[in-house]
Formats: C-alpha cells, sequence, structure tokens
C-alpha cells in the first residue's frame, strides 16, 4: 500500500490538507505535549529542575511539570529510591492515567547506582517496580542528555500501534 | 442530621513525601483547626542511604564521590570536609595556592547553594519568576565547575592535601567576569523581592526564633545569624585562609524569615567578595601547572620541597587513618557541617558520623508553626532550608 509517488490529495489540495492515519495522529499529539509529573528525590531532581530553566528549555518539546499524577503522563524518576519510598513511588505510577510513560534517570534509579553495595535501604533498580520505557545513565546525566531520553522516547512513542494498547 | 456548631475535631492532613514544593521528600503530618495549625510532624527517612555505613567500608578517597551526595546543592562543602577530617587528623598541611582554590570553590558553591534555596523559597510563596532567574545564574556558576573540575554538580574535585587539578588557563578570568555580573544580579533581586508589599506581607513576623531559643535548639548557620547572634565557623575558626580577606559576618536581629532571607543575600555579596579578593590574590601566578606526579627522585630539585609535594596525590588506598578521634565542621550554607571521624589504623574509618545542619536545623519545626496559618507552614519550611539528602542521609 506504499505507493512511490505523492497521493492524489497531496497534489490537488497543496496546503489545507493534511493526510494521515489516525494511529499517527494520536502518537503525535500524545509526543508532542508529554506532561511530565515533578518529581524527585534526589541529585537527579536538581538536574531535571534546571531542565525547566531558560537555558535547557523543555517547554519547547511540549513537557509541562504538574505536581499531580493525575495530570501527567511522563514519570522520570529523578533520585534514588529507597525501600520507604517505594511505596510511595508505585502509588504514584498507579494513579497516573493511561497512557503513561516512564523514563528511569541515574544509576540510582537504573540498578543502584553506587549505592549497589554496602547500602541496606536503597532498591537496586526502579524496574523492579514499575514497567520502563526508557533508561537513561548518568550520575547525574546532563541535561543534554535528559533531553535524549525524551527524544527517544518521543521515537518510541510515534511507532506505536493502537491497538496494542487498548486490547492489552 | 445537624452538627452543634460548637463540636469540633481536628483535622489532620497528611502532606505526603511527593508534593509541588521542590524540598524533597519530607513528609509533613499537619493537625490542624481550620486554617491554624495545632502540631505539625515530620517524617523522615524517605531518602536514607546509609552513607555512614557506607563510609566504613571504603577509603578515604573511594568515598569522595558518595559525600556530595549529601548536600547536592554546596558539593564542595561536603567535599572539604570529608578531606579535612583526615588532613587534621594526620596533620598534613595544605600549600597555599591550593588553600585559596579550595576557598575560591567553597564560595562559588555557598553562591550557588542559596541560588538554589531562593528559587524554591519563592516559588513555594508564589512567585515563579526568581526561579527562571536563579537558574540562568546557577548555569554559569556550573560552567566555571564543569571548566575546572569536570563535572557540573558533583565534583570529585578535593584531595586530601589539596585539589586534584589546578584551575584551567584562562578560568580566572572567567570568574572576576561572572563576580561583575553577578553584583548587578543580585541588586535585580533587591529591586523584584526585597521591597515587595506582598513579599513583606508573607515573610515578615513569621516563623521567629530568639537568640536564646536558638543556641538552645542547636541551629546554625544562617538560622542562627537572623536570630542577632554573629557566629560564623570561618571567622571563628579560621579555616583555610579565610583570616587573610576583608569580609563581614552577615546578621540580622529580628528572627523571621525576612531575616534569614536577608541574611543569606547579604552572604551571597559576601562571598563575591570573598572571590574577587582571592582571584586577585591567588599565588605561585595564576597559569602555573600543580599536577606534578612524577618526581625524579634522584635529582635534589626544588619540586620536592614541601609546597609541591601533596598536590594531586593520585589514588593509592594507603592513607592510613591513625586511631584516634577528631570532629572537624565547616561553615557550610545551611549551617554547620560536621563529621565526628575515629580512626582504626587502617585505610577505613571505624566511624564517620555526619551532624548534618539540615537534621538539626528541622527540629525546630514543629515548635515554629504552632499558632501560624496553613499556608505559612511552607515559608517557614522553606526559610529553614533543608535538604533531604543531608537530613536523612
Amino acid at each position: 500500500m506504499n505507493l512511490i509517488e505523492f497521493p492524489l490529495v497531496d497534489k490537488i489540495i497543496t496546503n489545507s490538507v493534511i493526510s494521515t492515519t489516525l494511529n499517527d495522529l494520536s502518537n503525535w499529539s500524545r509526543l508532542s505535549s508529554l506532561w511530565s509529573l515533578l518529581y524527585g528525590t534526589s541529585c537527579c531532581f536538581i538536574k531535571f529542575a534546571s531542565l525547566i530553566g531558560s537555558q535547557f528549555n523543555f517547554d519547547r518539546y511540549g513537557l509541562v511539570p504538574r505536581s499531580s499524577p493525575r495530570q501527567a503522563d511522563l514519570i522520570l524518576t529523578a533520585g534514588t529510591i529507597t525501600m520507604k519510598m517505594a511505596p510511595s513511588l508505585v502509588r504514584l505510577y498507579e494513579q497516573m492515567a493511561e497512557p503513561k510513560y516512564v523514563i528511569v534517570m541515574g544509576a540510582c534509579t537504573i540498578t543502584g547506582g553506587m549505592f549497589n553495595n554496602d547500602s541496606y535501604s536503597t532498591i537496586h533498580g526502579v524496574d523492579k517496580l514499575i514497567p520502563v520505557d526508557v533508561y537513561l545513565p548518568g550520575c547525574p546525566p546532563k541535561p543534554e542528555a535528559v533531553i535524549d531520553a525524551i527524544t527517544k522516547l518521543r521515537k518510541k512513542i510515534s511507532q506505536e500501534i493502537f491497538e496494542d494498547r487498548t486490547v492489552s | 442530621m445537624t452538627v452543634p456548631a460548637t463540636k469540633k475535631d481536628f483535622m489532620i492532613v497528611n502532606m505526603g513525601p511527593h508534593h509541588p514544593s521542590m524540598h524533597g521528600v519530607l513528609r509533613l503530618i499537619v493537625t490542624l483547626d481550620g486554617e491554624d495549625v495545632i502540631d505539625c510532624e515530620p517524617i523522615l527517612g524517605y531518602l536514607h542511604r546509609g552513607m555512614e555505613k557506607i563510609a566504613e567500608n571504603r577509603t578515604i578517597i573511594q568515598y569522595l564521590p558518595y559525600v556530595t551526595r549529601w548536600d547536592y546543592l554546596a558539593t564542595m562543602f561536603t567535599e572539604a570536609i570529608t578531606v579535612n577530617a583526615p588532613e587534621q587528623l594526620e596533620n598534613v598541611q595544605v600549600p597555599k595556592r591550593a588553600s585559596y582554590i579550595r576557598v575560591i570553590m567553597l564560595e562559588l558553591s555557598r553562591i550557588a547553594s542559596h541560588l538554589l534555596w531562593l528559587g524554591p523559597f519563592m516559588a513555594d510563596i508564589g512567585a515563579q519568576t526568581p526561579f527562571f532567574y536563579i537558574f540562568r545564574e546557577r548555569e554559569l556558576i556550573y560552567d566555571l565547575f564543569e571548566a575546572a573540575t569536570g563535572m557540573r554538580m558533583m565534583h570529585n574535585y578535593f584531595r586530601i592535601g589539596g585539589v586534584a587539578a589546578d584551575l584551567p588557563y584562562g578560568w580566572i578570568d572567567k570568574c572576576l567576569d561572572f563576580c561583575d555580573y553577578f553584583l548587578t544580579g543580585i541588586v535585580e533581586y533587591q529591586k523584584l523581592i526585597t521591597r515587595n508589599p506582598i513579599f513583606l506581607e508573607r515573610v515578615e513576623g513569621v516563623g521567629i526564633i530568639g537568640g536564646e531559643e536558638a543556641i538552645n535548639w542547636g541551629l546554625s548557620g544562617p538560622m542562627l545569624r537572623a536570630s542577632g547572634i554573629q557566629w560564623d565557623l570561618r571567622k571563628i575558626d579560621n579555616y583555610e585562609c579565610y583570616n587573610e580577606f576583608d569580609w563581614e559576618v552577615q546578621w540580622q536581629k529580628e528572627g523571621d524569615s525576612l531575616a534569614r532571607y536577608l541574611v543569606r543575600i547579604g552572604e551571597m555579596r559576601e562571598s563575591i567578595k570573598i572571590i574577587q579578593q582571592a582571584l586577585e590574590g591567588i599565588p605561585g601566578g595564576p597559569y602555573e601547572n600543580l599536577e606534578v606526579r612524577r618526581f625524579d627522585r634522584a635529582k635534589n630539585s626544588e619540586w620536592n620541597d614541601f609546597e609541591y609535594r601533596f598536590i594531586s596525590k593520585k589514588p593509592s588506598p594507603n592513607f592510613e587513618l591513625s586511631k584516634q578521634e577528631l570532629y572537624v565542621r565547616v561553615e557550610a550554607p545551611k549551617g554547620e557541617l560536621g563529621i565526628y571521624l575515629i580512626g582504626d589504623n587502617s585505610v577505613f574509618p571505624w566511624r564517620w558520623k555526619i551532624r548534618p545542619p539540615g537534621f538539626i536545623n528541622l527540629q525546630i519545626l514543629p515548635q515554629l508553626v504552632k499558632r501560624m496559618k496553613l499556608a505559612d507552614i511552607m515559608t517557614i519550611l522553606g526559610s529553614i532550608d533543608i535538604i533531604m539528602g543531608e537530613v536523612d542521609r
């Protein structure tokens, strides 16, 4: 079904009509305005907050930090998760509405990071608690790296198929 | 069914570990009577990672990356105290140039910490704009740190006996430019915030601590100086080379949140003064490379003298801590940061006790919020300036 020539519609009506599929439209609308949860436990949160600032403005990607999980569709787990904080994180994740995405930020949340040895209360990786879409290494990752992770997440969202979400 | 108007129960509200302010994972259980706060119970421990236990299995060099994660806004102070503890335990001298570089880095870190205190403090009160201003200045400081140490935030720069590497070529000029720019920045904050009537209404007279009370609770840092007590460890202990510069201790008398705000803004100005004096007076010439690791031991040159000796001692974990105990402290931007170190004749410390300023200063919160309105809790909590990385360790 993929023709080489441009479809007839585009030749006749040039600037006012965009033809797309419903799947692509829904993916585009979701990836262009990922509202993230203003969540952070420790040092990675400072890097996340500096993204809100004017130098690494992440509002240009459509991200607006929201405080309530009901209004957010992306959670960037920034900061070490300890055993005391884990139920809280899972509850926040469950309170977010579908479709929701998780970017796991920083070494502490990917595998426990520098607290992997010897620390009795750190959770060795947040993927033991919630399903993860993008892993972002760094300790802490530079803001440019966080933007790279968001770009990869957008690419991932753009390849989603609508039926997978609703049927499963 | 009507409830008689005289029967009232107190309402217990949980301001849970996740909240819109940026203080970190602190949980407050607040007992309310309408809008008035009856009691407030802070619950900590959501970020407890076992830093003190980890220290018992690491040499000092191996432990340095962990310490910046206590107070991740003022990272140089945590590193400074981690190397100060063994230095004072074993009487290691620090050359003059390294001392000056340390002072410059510490004061830059102090400015960075106060800036990132100011942003969330104003955001909690309701003013969103200063938040963007501080990140603009903080990015400049980050660039300076990245040029000198390689990382924006978690530097791992201090070593026992000096610093890891000398300042790069041209850093001093850039730092002087930053100082000039920042003084205009502080004027901007004064114009925007300090005489703003809405800000003053929210902050004046809120959370008053008396001088006696501050000493009894064991407070330190700007909380103590805002209550009329001129106690600044940089003047009292005379560590590094602070006594060679001309600066003053910032203090206020009233003890309310406005006084704490003014003390911190004043401290930022004093830090710029110290940095400018240190940059102009830095010994050894600005472009000298101190990274001499390989000496030709056969030749008896001046390079084996004291001044060039302990610089950039690369990690071979042979620095043994003898069996003594010692308490070291620095004036961190949040208060008095201290380490109580018990050595054990081995490369690992026996006990590494951290005295975090935020933890001690947070004790006064339930006392201060009694009889205040619900909205004042965030003002008071913001003005105490805590950071959960060090409160919980």
